[in-house]
């Protein structure tokens, strides 16, 4: 096993036992992106030096005797967080130049658990899209198959992890944007309950949805990244006081006793034949683990999609406000400080974001605000009320992550089947509760597999739970094993020290 | 003959909270710091920093809003007000909609001549600060002509409570009054400096007119730009006087905002209705619900100190003030604390009032310290004011002592005592120094007998001199007439 196929879980447990060093670790993965990277394009910016700095100061500490959760484990770290001295951009023209003077909590918890930072990770343009195509900076790739996108809007992150530039990738989630790029690049991509992990740094596209969570090749390695970056912050009136129960310590191999929750709405005979096959095998092997199968609904279910789309642009018309070139980013000059303000925006912001800005400000107008937010507000309610009710019959519930295997860049040019992507992860992000997709299989399409995830979800703080049940799934079904074309091709690899 | 015309008035206030940090971040909270030194990514809106309240800003309001009698709900969230303005920093201001802190309440406030009035409030919300625009270029600091602005972002995100009345006040004065009682309650309370020049209270005036006896209301105008009380009260007069006009040439009134020209005294428009924005608010979501405990406001309720409106009863009523001394002293908390000693200690309000207001304010006008910090004890005063009413020393006297006790405190009694300085009262000694007077100025004797009846002031002087100022005046001054008769 090369260097850059180990988990998170390998690098951890040999650098604390200074079997190898974060050094050896970090020019492994500085060389697999310097290989890599050019087809894939995950990252925006490799952060060589920033990444060279970490790994001597966690040997250091290594050195002195410390143990590190995370010690020498390379991270990707999505472009919508704050990293000191990094640039930080969301993928937008407005914020191209802008040094980050401050870190995000949770990327500060994850470097001050041993993390190394490789670098900026591409995304849909301030996480805004569903297949990374949104980016104003530059193209990201599926490792899986370079014709096809890797999902979004945290691309980047789930594209380095599959292309082995990074053990653990740091994603935000507004309505999949974590769940979505993790199935897509065959990874577990994991959405915590909303407020338990800090988004103090998180460049905000709608407050009340967004939540930072990570991308990873095994379930494990979720629960450690996931046991390091949550628990409350001061400096974020959102996350929760409420102390986290670890989920990486004790970690089932079976599902006995579960009970999942298959939801009506979600009706299998809407997919491809091919991807129906996939999720009655899946939800068999649930059983076959142990699970007892329940059939549960969620009423309110197909009005997610229309809640989201006023919700998000609603908060994102006000959270990016601030782009108005006074204080920092792109600023284009103009004889009047209103027109200062118009090119500049017109400028900076790209196609997609132009629009949810568009449509927040509109369902906020006076006159329209009782029509579209509040009765938005009050079907979120319901959805919340839904996942409540539902989970009085079951613990968890099982369901496809995506309607569609990862499709190929350009293929969804218009907006409305582009916002469809999210049917299945939006409810959750609605109601607030823990979700992640889990690799569950392959379909082939024109000559390549392609990967496909299963979501889990469960009731607020239940995230033990979840991880423990993705967990059972994935050592019984071993789905995550296989290594990306794109990684797999790199001829620069380090093999394992003897 | 010209109709009767009824002035309808209500009174928008900001009042900036003196706490020590920002409202959502922590930042110091300070006037008069160089530009921009105050503060950090929140207060600057950098790409994803968050907000975080400031318990004790909230606390303060709603102390205030208790010591106006309104209602604490039991929840209140803050919302986003949004608007494009260079000296805000997020695009939107973090303000209160339909769920303020306080609701309801009233103001009692009183006039010149003492009565006692109540003005209902509709609200006191929580709110942040912006900053502040310079414009550079056009000479006049206007914006107009100027060729750029620079922006200090000290101000930005400093606590900001806004306390909206009813349109119930009926003058200039009632509106001058109200804003008066406003200020000492705040003042009372240290929630703020409430200082209009410093900008810690700015108010702006909702003026329309309407026959006496109407019910409806006329349209309204908004008043800005008055940074005085008397440019309220001035403002206020002319924005009347000038509805009225309208109305008697059978004009209308345009509903629309206004500023106040100090220089010409009069009021021009500034946009009206139609260019009004909309400000979208909806509930922030960085922010969670605010969900205040009864025991917490009880606890508020309980620490409240005595209000402005109460110590005004008391010192008209109980002490038989005169409603300006009343005023005067109420008008500076501290002063007014310290009264309260003197009087305690006394059992005299009307001599301590005379003493606090005249001879103890004029020390600290001319040494600029204020009476409560000065080296004189209330206790000490107190004293000096039974010695004076017991005539066992004399105005002369009084007024040296206290100089002395303003400079080195201590016990006026024991002063006088160490030194002798008790009044002279003996009729057989001051007549001895009467005598002596006479027999030394034997020339202006004769002139007040020839009818020059003023020397007798010269006379008396000469005597008091004699016993270095101790002897009673009044007896100097009733023994002299009596031996000169």
């Amino acid at each position: 096993m090369k260097l850059v196929d180990r988990s998170a879980f390998d690098v951890a447990r040999d650098v604390n036992a200074r079997r190898l060093s974060a050094r050896e670790v970090t020019d492994a993965a500085l060389a697999q992106a310097d290989a890599v990277d050019g087809q894939v394009g995950a990252y925006l910016r490799v952060e060589y030096d920033l990444a060279r700095a970490a790994a001597a100061r966690v040997d250091a500490r290594i050195a002195s005797g410390e143990r590190l959760a995370l010690a020498g484990v390379p991270l990707a770290v999505k472009d919508n967080m704050c990293v000191i001295g990094t640039r930080t951009t969301c993928a937008s023209r407005i914020l191209e130049h802008w040094t980050a003077p401050y870190t995000a909590t949770a990327v500060q918890r994850m470097l001050d658990a041993g993390c190394i930072p490789i670098g900026k990770a591409n995304l849909d343009e301030f996480a805004m899209g569903s297949s990374c195509e949104n980016s104003a900076l530059g193209v990201t790739r599926n490792p899986y198959d370079l014709s096809r996108v890797p999902g979004g809007s945290s691309g980047g992150s789930a594209a380095a992890v599959a292309a082995r530039e990074a053990a653990i990738g740091m994603g935000s989630d507004t309505g999949g944007s974590i769940r979505e790029p993790g199935a897509f690049c065959n990874l577990v991509g994991f959405k915590p309950t909303y407020g338990r992990v800090s988004r103090y740094g998180l460049i905000a596209f709608a407050s009340s949805l967004d939540q930072i969570g990570p991308l990873t090749r095994t379930v494990r390695d979720a629960a450690m990244a996931y046991d390091v970056m949550s628990g409350h912050d001061p400096m974020d009136s959102t996350s929760l006081p409420r102390a986290v129960e670890p989920a990486s310590r004790a970690l089932p191999t079976d599902l006995r006793g579960l009970r999942v929750g298959i939801v009506r709405e979600f009706d299998l005979q809407a997919l491809a034949p091919a991807m129906r096959t996939i999720y009655e095998r899946a939800y068999a092997e649930l059983e076959s683990l142990g699970a007892a199968l329940v059939d549960v609904s969620l009423p309110t279910v197909d009005y997610g999609v229309a809640t989201y789309y006023l919700i998000a642009p609603a908060e994102c018309s006000a959270n990016l406000a601030r782009f108005d070139g006074v204080r920092y980013g792109l600023r284009v000059d103009a004889a009047d400080v209103g027109t200062m303000y118009e090119q500049t925006r017109a400028q900076g912001f790209g196609p997609e974001v132009k629009r949810r800005v568009l449509i927040g400000t509109y369902a906020l107008s006076s006159g329209y605000y009782d029509a579209y937010y509040v009765r938005a507000q009050k079907a979120r309610t319901l959805a919340a009320k839904d996942f409540a009710v539902a989970f009085g019959a079951c613990d968890i519930i099982a369901s496809p992550a995506t309607s569609c295997p990862p499709f190929t860049l350009g293929a969804k040019s218009d907006p409305y089947s582009m916002y469809l992507m999210d049917y299945y992860t939006i409810p959750m992000s609605l109601a607030g509760v823990p979700a992640l997709s889990v690799p569950c299989g392959w379909v082939r399409e024109a000559q390549a597999d392609l990967p496909l995830g299963l979501q889990l979800a469960a009731p607020h703080f239940a995230e033990p739970l979840l991880l423990g049940a993705a967990h059972a799934y994935e050592q019984a079904t071993g789905y995550s094993a296989r290594v990306s074309p794109a990684a797999a091709g790199s001829a620069t690899g380090i093999e394992e020290p003897a | 003959m010209k109709a009767t015309y009824e002035a309808v008035v209500g009174i928008e206030c900001h009042v900036e909270l003196k706490t020590r940090t920002k409202m959502f971040c922590g930042c110091a909270n300070a006037f008069g710091s160089e530009p921009n030194t105050n503060v950090c990514p929140v207060c600057l809106a950098l790409p994803g920093a968050l907000p975080v309240p400031n318990g004790v800003a909230i606390e303060q309001t709603v102390r205030a809003g208790l010591a106006f009698g309104a209602r604490i709900p039991a929840y209140s969230k803050f919302d986003r007000k949004n608007y494009f303005y260079p000296d805000m920093p997020k695009n939107y201001q973090i303000s209160q909609y339909d769920m303020p802190l306080v609701q309801g309440g009233e103001v009692r406030y009183w006039l010149e001549d003492g009565t006692m009035k109540r003005c209902p409030l509709v609200r006191i919300h929580l709110e942040e600060d912006t900053g502040k625009s310079t414009h550079a270029g056009s000479g006049d600091g206007r914006i107009a002509g100027s060729l750029y602005s620079l922006v200090d972002f000290n101000r930005a995100g400093v606590p900001l409570m806004e306390c909206v009345s009813e349109p119930a006040l009926h003058s200039a004065a009632d509106a001058v009054a109200y804003l008066a009682s406003l200020r000492r309650t705040l003042m009372e309370l240290g929630v703020s400096d409430v200082k209009m020049e410093e900008g810690s209270l700015r108010c702006d005036a909702n003026v329309s007119v309407r026959l006496a006896g109407e019910a409806a209301l006329g349209t309204k105008t908004e008043i800005k730009n008055m940074n005085s009380f008397r440019s309220v009260q001035r403002a206020i007069e002319s924005e009347v006087d000038r509805q009225i006009s309208l109305l008697e040439r059978g004009e209308r009134v345009v509903q629309e905002t206004r500023g106040w020209d100090e220089a010409n005294g009069v009021t021009h428009p500034m946009r009206s209705k139609e260019q009004a924005h909309d400000y979208r608010y909806f509930p922030d979501p960085d922010l969670v619900p605010l969900e205040i405990a009864g025991d917490d406001v009880e606890r508020l309720r309980v620490g409240l100190p005595e209000l402005p409106w109460e110590r005004f009863e008391r010192y008209t009523r109980a002490f038989g003030l005169g409603s300006k001394q009343a005023t005067q002293l109420i008008d500076t908390p501290s002063l007014a604390r310290y009264f309260d000693r003197v009087v305690n200690a006394s059992s005299n309000p009307q001599q301590s009032a005379n003493f606090v207001l005249g001879e103890l304010s004029r020390l600290a006008n001319d040494s600029g310290v204020a009476v409560a910090d000065s080296k004189a004890e209330p206790e000490g005063v107190a004293e000096l004011i039974v010695l004076v009413e017991a005539r066992t020393v004399n105005s002369k006297i009084a007024k040296e002592l206290l100089e002395r006790m303003w400079r080195n405190g201590g016990s006026p009694k024991a002063i006088v005592e160490d030194e002798g300085l008790a009044q002279t009262n003996d009729a057989d000694e001051i007549e001895n120094l009467v005598e002596g007077v006479i027999a030394a100025h034997a020339s202006v004797v004769a002139d007040y007998r020839a009818g020059k009846s003023n020397v007798i002031g010269f006379l008396i002087g000469q005597a008091m001199k004699a016993s270095r100022s101790k002897a009673d005046p009044q007896l100097v001054s009733e023994l002299m007439k009596k031996r000169l008769r």
